[in-house]
């Protein structure tokens, strides 16, 4: 494997941490819509939806710039956090006091466990795509898994429906921060345009989290 | 007013340093911050101790050579100020004030609080300046400058390179430094022939040198004594993005 990225300038890894990050953004779009037809008592539009993301060759193809989007984002992520730890081997005796955003220095944190969060979510329900796990439920007439049911399943237990919206909070804290940080990274700073960008950025990290843990609590009720 | 302070003593840069506590009475609100330091350093000589050592030079705010990161905040708890320029009415008769150097790997600490900052004037030497042959002086409208740019230009060409952004930014970052410099002379016709190799080379220079990444807390903007704007940082982002593909 090439390690040559790792010896790209602060600024390149910072550039591309925010094209990926704002690619799994749009990312994040498309599977809360696919995930909202399990809002349907019906599962034909979410088992469809499921099984066309799992048999279209151009998803497939895309599939393979996601989890490499995944893979390159957190790698640079983590070496960035470790040259920035590195940064100052001496810290200050007592807390900073300058009047920051809160949730803008704990990216790092808020990032791990999105991670956490990712690979549960690969292992209930892709691991069973590809026929590393059992499904708990039994398989459509068609062979293919039944995530319609197997999400129902997930979200009839409560530990897991909690522990799912802790984790769904947890990544629209690190949304919160990442929209308006990604275009300034990226250069795009202008006064006429700021404010607007963090308010997309803000209204972003705050309604596709509420999308994603509506379903969970339409269960529940 | 009386204050206890907590100071920062470390013999040299690789000593092991402590907090000592000194009590210091009577001293005039009016005072600044760096004269109040002067009184406590008379205190010491009197009693036969070794005064603490920091930086200082202009004492009004323009040479960015005073640092000191006073109660958690660069250059004290006041906006867009040195610490010569802080006085001691900011502070409450009574008050416990904690007295650290800049803390950043590139900025090691050669005496108390007293740090060095040569990285600086490393990464200035990279291309903080333009190569022109000296001559007569040339006609002030002979090339003509966008009177926006020229203020933008003009407004990054404050930074007076004190390290406060350093000293704020929780990842050590001296972005907002770097990108001060490129923003001075990018938006000039005069900086631009230079402008693509400048920015290579003195985010080169950053990065070897040993300072964090940017992660857009914006921290450096609100500690900055001249009130640089992180749109600076934005604009070295471009300047890198366009020198690296263009």
């Amino acid at each position: 494997m090439n390690f040559s990225f790792l010896r790209f300038s602060s600024i390149t890894k910072k550039i591309w941490m925010s094209l990926l990050g704002l690619f799994l953004m749009v990312f994040l779009i498309l599977h809360l819509g696919i995930n909202l037809c399990l809002l349907r008592k019906d599962p034909t539009w979410f088992n469809d939806a499921a099984y066309f993301m799992g048999t279209n060759y151009v998803i497939k193809v895309f599939e393979v710039i996601l989890f490499g989007g995944f893979i390159f984002h957190i790698l640079v992520g983590i070496i960035l956090q470790l040259r920035n730890w590195r940064s100052r081997p001496v810290r200050y005796k007592i807390n900073p006091r300058t009047d920051t955003p809160f949730f803008t220095k704990y990216m790092i944190y808020t990032g791990a466990v999105v991670f956490i969060f990712l690979v549960i979510h690969l292992m209930n329900f892709y691991f069973i795509k590809l026929g590393w796990k059992e499904s708990p439920v039994p398989s459509l007439p068609n062979g293919h898994p039944d995530f319609y049911v197997v999400a129902r399943w997930l979200f009839s237990q409560p530990f897991y429906t909690v522990l799912y919206i802790v984790f769904i909070i947890v990544l629209g804290v690190h949304l919160y921060h990442s929209f308006r940080a990604a275009f300034q990274s990226l250069g795009l700073n202008h006064k006429s345009y700021n404010s607007s960008i963090e308010t997309f950025g803000i209204v972003y990290s705050i309604v596709i989290p509420l999308g994603y843990i509506l379903i969970p609590i339409y269960y529940l009720i | 007013m009386d204050f206890t302070l907590k100071i920062w003593r470390q013999k040299n840069a690789k000593a092991k340093g402590k907090f000592v506590t000194y009590n210091l009475k009577d001293v005039s609100s009016n005072c600044s911050f760096l004269e109040m330091l002067d009184i406590l350093n008379e205190q010491l000589v009197h009693q036969n101790e070794e005064p603490v050592v920091f930086d200082t030079d202009c004492r009004e705010g323009i040479c960015g050579l005073c640092s000191l990161y006073i109660n958690g905040r660069p250059h004290g708890p006041d906006d867009a100020i040195t610490t010569c320029q802080l006085h001691m009415r900011k502070f409450k008769d009574g008050d416990i004030i904690v007295v650290e150097p800049w803390r950043a790997r590139p900025f090691p600490v050669i005496k108390d609080l007293m740090v060095d900052r040569t990285a600086f004037d490393a990464i200035i030497q990279e291309g903080g300046f333009i190569s022109v042959n000296t001559g007569g002086a040339p006609d002030a409208n002979a090339i003509i400058i966008p009177k926006e740019a020229a203020e933008l230009s003009m407004d990054a060409a404050a930074c007076i390179g004190c390290g406060a952004c350093v000293a704020a930014c929780k990842n050590a970052s001296a972005m907002l430094f770097v990108s001060a410099k490129v923003s001075h002379f990018a938006l000039l016709p005069q900086g631009k022939p230079e402008a693509k190799e400048r920015v290579r080379k003195m985010v080169a220079k950053m990065d070897e040198l040993g300072f964090g990444n940017c992660t857009n807390t914006f921290a450096c903007e609100v500690e900055c004594p001249k009130l640089i704007s992180v749109s600076t940082i934005a604009r070295m982002n471009r300047e890198f993005l366009w020198a690296k593909i263009g």
